[in-house]
């Protein structure tokens, strides 16, 4: 049992760093893509080739003055960027990032918590987000964080229920709830095949979930400044971006595990490859996919993003379950 | 397989271990220079005029009661994409019938005009 509670231990603090390692790096990563996609070269003066950038920002961050308006609701001030790093690093909790491996004669599974309800749970913890940002544009009682808290809540519950919807067809196929049951389900065929409407719906309300352009209201900076985290500075402000460079990741791997086969090499020929590297590479590639698409976009209009979703993906991810429903059975008499 | 939950309990730990660490090092670290007008709250630069907290646009509140019809009605299709294989046609026809009524009620919502925004 101790030896369980070490490796669990260790298994999460790799874990821990691999998720900050790709917050920090996804966020020169960010720089350098938007720098190359709008033809300059982006940073370059930190280090070789601007690799230390993310040190760089994260040291000049921390000792930045904290500035705690006077105004502010004090408590609720200091939990919102809590609450907005929290939940990603919950759900990097029970992703599997591949098969177990042996090592000294234990034979360890690639996740921390190998949870049979993890869609659950991940939804659950992911739903936590908002808090964060109408909790921050609450309490700081000042009138343009407050406009992007509001518009935020109302986008992300939005959007939050085009998500829940475009798996569904996921699990009807799998049968399960479990991410390491609905990867072995993928071994022939990865269910973006089989949901390809499935996928485009997820990609679009996960970017909306985070808050990225061109679903980026909630910090719509020719109008609103900064958004909900107008007031704030130094290590709170950064924390939001981590939480949302943390969400990014979470996303992708979830993506990745739901309808990109998660460790399943594409062919089988290739198997010899660990799959390990097969799940990181299509983590990376939905990870790039989601800076491609900020760089490539317009923000939307406030009713726009709305109308959208209620009006076009909500019937859209409706049709898609019975669609699937249907050819289920179909397939499942002949 | 019977899931394993006590991991989620270290996870939870580190979670906000890292989170209160890093709010606590930023309040130690840095500069403390305090001044009234570093300390308003930000309006471009002019004094701020009057308070924040003024009733806001209603049609915040019908989205989030939309959300609460609506996304009891996703938890409540879960179980049943879960069991789907098992159930065949009799769960189909089911679940026909639920998403008759959702559809229903979405299509009564869209023509009382709660989607539009102005």
């Amino acid at each position: 049992m101790l030896a369980l509670v070490v490796i669990t231990i260790v298994k999460l603090l790799v874990l821990f760093a691999f998720t900050m390692t790709c917050v920090a790096y996804g966020t020169l990563a960010e720089r350098k893509v938007c720098g190359h996609i709008q033809d300059r070269i982006g940073p370059c003066y930190c280090g070789p080739r601007g690799l230390l950038q993310p040190l760089a920002d994260g040291l000049k961050l921390f000792f930045k003055e904290d500035i705690t308006p006077s105004e502010v609701d004090k408590p609720v001030f200091i939990l919102a960027p809590v609450l907005a790093v929290a939940p990603p690093l919950l759900a990097i909790g029970v992703i599997p990032f591949g098969e177990s491996i042996t090592l000294f004669g234990h034979k360890i599974p690639l996740v921390v918590a190998d949870v049979n309800v993890a869609v659950l749970y991940l939804f659950a913890v992911a739903s936590f987000s908002v808090y964060s940002i109408v909790l921050g544009g609450w309490a700081s009682n000042s009138k343009y964080p407050l406009l992007g808290g509001l518009r935020s809540a109302a986008q992300m519950i939005s959007y939050e229920l085009v998500l829940g919807l475009s798996i569904m067809g996921v699990i009807m196929l799998a049968g399960s709830f479990s991410l390491t049951d609905i990867v072995h389900a993928q071994k022939h065929w990865w269910f973006v095949l089989t949901q390809p409407l499935g996928f485009l719906i997820y990609i679009v309300a996960a970017t909306a979930e985070l808050n990225r352009l061109p679903f980026d209201l909630p910090e719509a900076e020719s109008e609103l400044v900064g958004g909900y985290h107008t007031e704030y500075s130094s290590m709170k402000f950064a924390m939001f971006f981590l939480g949302e460079y943390a969400n990014m990741v979470v996303a992708s791997a979830v993506g990745a595990c739901l309808f990109l086969g998660g460790w399943n090499p594409p062919f089988a020929f290739l198997s010899f490859i660990p799959g390990i590297i097969w799940f990181l590479i299509k983590l990376f590639f939905i990870f790039f996919t989601l800076l491609w698409i900020r760089w490539s976009w317009p923000r939307l209009r406030y009713d726009q993003l709305m109308t959208f979703s209620w009006k076009y993906l909500l019937p859209l991810s409706l049709l898609n379950i019975v669609a699937t429903a249907g050819v289920m059975l179909w397939m499942h008499r002949i | 397989m019977e899931g394993v939950y006590w991991p989620l309990v270290f996870v939870f730990l580190l979670a906000v271990g890292f989170g209160g660490m890093a709010v606590i090092m930023s309040s130690l670290l840095g500069p403390k220079k305090p001044d009234p007008i570093k300390l308003s709250p930000y309006e471009c630069g002019v004094d701020p005029v009057g308070d924040a907290r003024k009733p806001f646009h209603i049609h915040y509140y019908v989205i989030a009661l939309l959300f609460l019809i609506f996304d009891i009605e996703v938890i409540f299709t879960y179980p049943w994409a879960v069991r789907f294989k098992d159930l065949g046609v009799f769960g189909f026809v089911e679940m026909g019938v639920f998403i008759a009524i959702f559809l229903a009620i979405f299509v009564y919502v869209l023509g009382k005009g709660a989607f539009e925004w102005e």
